[in-house]
């Protein structure tokens, strides 16, 4: 249970986390849900529609009413006796489609959050929010002016005006196209990166999950199946999380080398915890060049003189589906797989096809999963604990 | 022009009680389509219809019975006169009460119908950046909301001056205390001063068509639909 006693919360000083108890019972869906979220850094609540995530998000910010607790750090939200109003909780919410007030400029907008804001906000920090969302542009505009991705922009810059504790947004890309999605997705690993306001993300997008996650919860049917941090819970093989194509890894790294020629880029990773060295490092398509348009030759012959040399060194993420790792007993250089880097094998699970299996392997402090088939698990003789070589064949950064 | 000292009075006293009427609606009618927009409460359904009631009801039925209420032996009667008011037909404030009845479903409707399309998400997103929520009406939903607002006032205002039946059967027809427009020209017409009715007639119709002109005027430049 996630009561705080008192000595338990003197012992352990402030509690630093969300407390989330919650039961909502409606004719054609229950959610029932015990978590605990970290106060720092990105939580996403994954799932598919219907499993209960925005609802979640809601009663988190009062939006929606159930019974249950709400803690937040030191304070209470609610619980049997006390129910806070959303106006009173130090929160800001951005809503799947903007909902900006379209009676205000976008500055407007901006200035409606500033002076409700729970905190002062300077003229540094205003200008801080334009620029972290690139909206200088739109100040002047009204709402009806602004393409989608520049309202929802303007909405992420309005609730962090708002100087919020807790930041909660609900698919705040669904109601944008692909190209839109990839014109907001950058600021807001921006903002992860230049925040220190816990965000809880809802998404039903794998892409994601796996560029923003550092901590993740799946529901189905309004019920929690996996939950803990992104690493933790990708590698958990007998989650349903990592049934069926979509089962992979997510890895933090960073760009080590970038072969112009072959417009390659080598990726060492390490498990963020442990090691300060890399666990080991693969090659994959220097991304740069690959979203060039193409028609860009001349583009591309000038960014060979090596205008890229900046990145070398920035943290990067990098997905691994398990379907792209194959194993084998020794070292192959007679293949198309350039990449092979030496492993144990730590877990074997069956696949949810009978004739499957995802076997977990360790790559220095890292894990990879890899999917084959339960007669290769045979054939090779797999155990815990048996070292092998693990060949990626593709990867990408996310 | 033909127009004499007591029709100036009488449309002197329809613009007064018009705009003192519309200020009270909008005072009352605001909270009402409030509660009508937000609420799923069973009384819902019964509060509409009495809301609605003065739509469907011919005036002098409407007149009969608030006559009767606020007559000396009627329930508001027994009210005003226990607060030594005396009892309120015949008099300038029977009249505005009568017409704050009478005009209310003009009042209520638009206001509720600009409430039910703004939704819950100019509420809830406002309460999400701390707003509290008078803070929320007043900066939020009021600016939002404001077509519907100016339509309840237009719509309240006209239909007020319109009224005729109401005021027969509570106001009479004292000069300067409840005679109207409407009234006025009855009286012109049966003492067959048709010229003298024309002045009035003709400046209500010229009056209620400028009113509608604008109201359309600036319900297309909101984008919005069919007033009624």
């Amino acid at each position: 249970m996630n009561t705080v006693t008192k000595q338990e919360s003197a012992a352990t000083q402030v509690q630093d986390d969300l407390r989330v108890r919650c039961h909502l019972q409606r004719p054609d869906f229950t959610l029932d849900v015990d978590l605990t979220l970290p106060g720092r850094g990105v939580s996403v609540l994954f799932g598919h529609s219907g499993s209960g995530k925005t609802t979640l998000l809601r009663y988190i910010a009062g939006l929606e009413r159930a019974n249950g607790t709400l803690l937040f750090k030191d304070q209470c939200w609610q619980d049997e006796q006390h129910f806070v109003p959303t106006f009173q909780r130090a929160l800001a919410y951005v809503f799947q489609e903007s909902s900006l007030f379209d009676h205000l400029t976008a500055a407007g907008n901006l200035q409606f959050a500033i002076k409700r804001a729970r905190g002062k906000v300077d003229k540094e920090d205003f200008e801080q929010a334009i620029d972290l969302l690139g909206i200088h542009h739109t100040l002047k505009r009204y709402p009806h002016q602004l393409s989608g991705g520049e309202r929802q922009r303007v909405a992420i810059a309005r609730a962090l005006l708002s100087k919020p504790r807790l930041l909660l947004m609900d698919e705040p890309l669904a109601s944008l196209d692909e190209r839109r999605k990839q014109e907001i997705l950058p600021w807001l690993e921006r903002l992860k990166t230049h925040l220190d306001v816990p965000i809880v993300y809802v998404t039903h997008s794998p892409a994601e999950v796996a560029r923003l996650a550092d901590y993740l919860v799946a529901l189905k049917d309004g019920r929690v199946i996996a939950s803990g941090t992104l690493n933790d819970t990708l590698t958990q093989i007998n989650s349903p999380l990592q049934q069926g194509e979509e089962a992979s890894v997510v890895l933090q790294g960073h760009i080590r080398e970038r072969d112009r020629h072959w417009q390659l880029v080598r990726i060492g990773f390490a498990h963020p915890e442990h090691s300060q060295d890399d666990d080991g490092s693969i090659w994959i398509s220097d991304p740069e060049v690959g979203n060039l348009p193409p028609d860009g030759s001349t583009a591309s012959a000038s960014d060979n003189t090596g205008s890229h040399a900046d990145d070398l060194d920035q943290p990067v993420r990098v997905r691994i589906l398990a379907s792209d790792v194959s194993l084998s007993l020794s070292r192959h250089d007679d293949t198309s797989i350039v990449n092979a880097l030496p492993c144990i094998v730590e877990a074997i699970s069956d696949d949810e096809h009978h004739s499957l299996a995802l076997v977990r392997v360790k790559v220095g402090e890292t894990l990879l999963l890899s999917r084959m088939t339960r007669r290769s698990v045979m054939h090779l003789a797999l155990t815990p604990g048996k070292t092998l070589w693990a060949q990626v064949k593709s990867a990408a950064l996310v | 022009m033909d127009i004499s000292s007591e029709d100036l009075t009488a449309v002197w006293l329809t613009i007064k009680l018009a705009v003192l009427v519309t200020a009270i609606l909008l005072l009352i009618a605001t909270p009402i389509a409030w509660w009508l927009a937000h609420t799923r409460h069973p009384l819902r359904g019964p509060v509409s219809a009495l809301v609605a009631l003065p739509l469907v009801l011919p005036p002098s039925v409407l007149g009969f019975y608030l006559l009767l209420t606020m007559g000396p032996h009627g329930l508001i009667g027994q009210l005003t006169q226990s607060l030594g008011l005396g009892t309120l037909p015949f008099t300038f404030a029977g009249l505005v009460v009568a017409s704050v009845f009478y005009s209310l479903p003009f009042v209520v409707q638009p206001i509720q119908n600009a409430l039910e399309a703004l939704g819950e998400r100019p509420r809830e997103a406002a309460a999400t950046l701390g707003a509290g929520p008078w803070d929320t009406f007043f900066h939020v939903i009021l600016p939002l909301a404001r077509p519907g607002f100016y339509t309840a006032a237009v719509l309240g205002f006209a239909h007020t001056i319109g009224e005729f039946g109401v005021v027969l059967m509570i106001g009479g027809n004292i000069p300067g205390v409840t005679q109207v427009i409407s009234v006025q020209i009855y009286n012109h017409v049966e003492a067959l001063e048709y010229g003298r009715a024309h002045t009035l007639a003709g400046g209500m119709v010229v009056f209620s068509f400028v009113v509608l002109l604008l109201l359309y005027g600036f319900r297309r430049d909101q984008g919005a639909k069919p007033l009624l």
